[in-house]
């Protein structure tokens, strides 16, 4: 490093022969070859038909098209705020400090899920609440719930495998038949699972609609018990009637209603489903047995909804794996997936420049 | 005596090096495999929050550990733009083992998730944006690409110093000691390598 120095050694030496020095190129060479290879093929890059975090956001991308600055999926939504009231019921299950009897703010997006911004509100498409709850200690627990009973699939794998052949054919402007009773014939767990959500037609608003967050976490209490859990938000207002009649009248009716509901502060009870052993934890389209104990562990009450804007719920990511001490993910492959493809989702859109969401509060409320 | 290394770098700093590129090839590996994987992502992300800001210490002590211990001279197998171009990677390097956690930080800082790494919790270094998030990520990947091929090509020229030219280069940041002919020992005032004139040890020997 030092050029003022002069050489440390003198420059006599034995001339090296021509054969070593091809043997060491080739040496450097393949090492140097095998060591960007490696790398390579450790990112994945050799490897296409492999599911990466980055091809799953891609998979989005194919069947909903890019629309810059939203979300892959679940990309229509609303920010909202409001608080948990904790009761410390939660305590005898797990030491995280959300279950600490207290008040903790929470930050909420509700969502219809899909790649599209733009989509019109349908009672069918699952609808979304992403919840953030701020803890102390620089805590936090994330978790994005959804309204259907069970997950429709058991791995990653085959979600992205149903997503891509239940896109819409641009021709016929319907998704194609064929290739999802082929999908279907291959997976009777999804056909069991989507049977379990027909028994649970979609209440009449994202107000009134119970959320699950479906995959189940183990909860750790003070003497190191673990349990695991699946947890959902009842909501205390009741179903409206059941085919509501502003279906007709707007494509956001859904999004308008929740926006004039929230007049008034719309709350959810937390409850905690307890699992028994035999309990499937690796299987979200399995349901529990309906005797599993429940535990009521507070009130969600959401007191305002906001459109998506810098800094409100649009900006976060609802990662189920940020999750506070005493709570931890188990066996089920799919909330490290969510996480992995959370996080690519986020880092896109976070580099997009970001349009202005369809829902906008204040227009619903002046109108 | 030929043109062969005779004078190593202190012993704080072959530590230093070992240690850090162990800890650099196991996080470059970790982050690879992390940014392809649905399964491990999370498990990895937390072995490489916490390994990038021990490097990021690591990196500091290097800095400090530059003004105490000068490196010993260039070797005469190495002409004068080889040195500069050594040197250039050896600054891009050190710059980069800096830079690259700092930019990690920042982006979780400007995410505006939890900063508890392990058991310590940091504090955020810079404000909770969004686009700000979009664009430390990219440095984030720019920093990483630069990095690797910036190390690989430091592996290939030592390499191609101790096979091709077989002049003892890599035996300069040996772990171990290397012992020294007498004739050596004269070298030695210029950097504050291991004083004892010996017998030559286990260097690379033709």
């Amino acid at each position: 490093m030092n050029e003022d120095t002069p050489p440390a050694t003198p420059p006599s030496r034995k001339p090296v022969s021509r054969r070593r020095a091809l043997i060491g190129l080739s040496a450097v060479g393949g090492i140097g070859a095998a060591t960007i290879g490696g790398f390579g093929f450790a990112r994945g890059a050799l490897t296409p038909e492999k599911l990466t975090p980055a091809r799953f956001a891609d998979r989005f991308e194919h069947v909903f098209g890019r629309h810059e600055g939203f979300r892959r999926n679940h990309a229509k939504g609303l920010s909202a705020t409001g608080y948990f009231t904790s009761n410390g019921a939660g305590a005898e299950v797990s030491t995280a400090s959300v279950f600490r009897a207290g008040t903790y703010p929470v930050t909420g997006r509700f969502s219809l899920s899909g790649g599209l911004p733009c989509a019109p509100d349908t009672a069918s498409v699952v609808r979304g609440l992403g919840l953030q709850f701020d803890l102390p200690h620089d805590e936090q627990w994330r978790t994005a719930m959804v309204n259907i009973p069970v997950f429709l699939d058991s791995t990653p794998q085959n979600f992205v495998d149903r997503l891509v052949a239940s896109k819409t054919d641009p021709e016929t402007g319907e998704p194609d038949q064929k290739k999802i009773r082929a999908y279907l014939d291959d997976h009777p767990e999804t056909v069991a699972a989507m049977k379990i959500v027909r028994q649970h037609p979609p209440a009449s608003g994202f107000e009134n609609t119970t959320y699950r967050g479906l995959n189940a976490f183990g909860f750790t209490n003070e003497d190191g018990q673990t349990t695991p859990v699946r947890w959902m938000l009842v909501p205390e207002e009741p179903d409206g009637p059941e085919k509501p009649p502003q279906e007709q009248t707007s494509e956001d009716y859904l999004f308008e209603n929740l926006v004039r509901a929230s007049s008034a502060p719309l709350q959810w009870r937390l409850i905690l489903t307890l699992g028994q052993p035999e309990d499937p934890t690796n299987d979200a389209t399995k349901p529990w047995p309906d005797e599993r104990r429940t535990i009521d562990v507070g009130t969600v009450t959401i007191n305002s909804v906001q459109t998506e804007a810098p800094g409100n719920a649009r900006d976060i990511n609802f990662d189920p794996l940020v999750l506070p001490d005493g709570i931890t993910p188990l066996d089920d492959p799919l909330p490290a997936a969510r996480s992995s493809v959370y996080a690519r989702s986020f880092a896109r859109r976070s580099r997009e420049t970001h349009h202005p969401s369809k829902i906008d509060a204040e227009a619903v409320r002046r109108a | 005596m030929r043109s062969r290394a005779t004078i190593q770098y202190a012993l704080p700093s072959r530590i230093l090096h070992w240690l850090m590129a162990a800890m650099v090839v196991v996080q470059l590996f970790i982050a690879a495999v992390m940014m392809a994987s649905l399964a491990y992502y999370p498990l990895l992300l937390a072995i490489h929050k916490p390994l990038g800001i021990v490097i990021l210490i690591f990196i500091v002590f290097r800095i400090g550990n530059l003004f105490l211990h000068r490196p010993p001279p260039a070797m005469s197998t190495m002409g004068p733009w080889e040195r500069r171009f050594a040197k250039g990677s050896e600054i891009l390097l050190y710059a980069l083992l800096l830079i690259q956690p700092l930019i990690g930080w920042a982006m979780l800082s400007a995410a505006g998730g939890p900063l508890t790494i392990g058991p310590v919790q940091l504090p955020p270094i810079a404000p909770e944006q969004v686009g700000l998030f979009g664009l430390l990520r990219i440095f984030h990947s720019v920093a990483a690409y630069l990095l690797f091929l910036t190390f690989t090509a430091h592996l290939c020229a030592v390499l191609f110093h101790t096979v091709v030219l077989r002049d003892g280069l890599l035996s300069r940041m040996a772990p171990w000691t290397r012992r020294l002919t007498s004739g050596e020992s004269d070298f030695t005032s210029s950097a504050d390598s291991n004083p004892q004139p010996v017998t030559e040890g286990r260097g690379v020997s033709d």
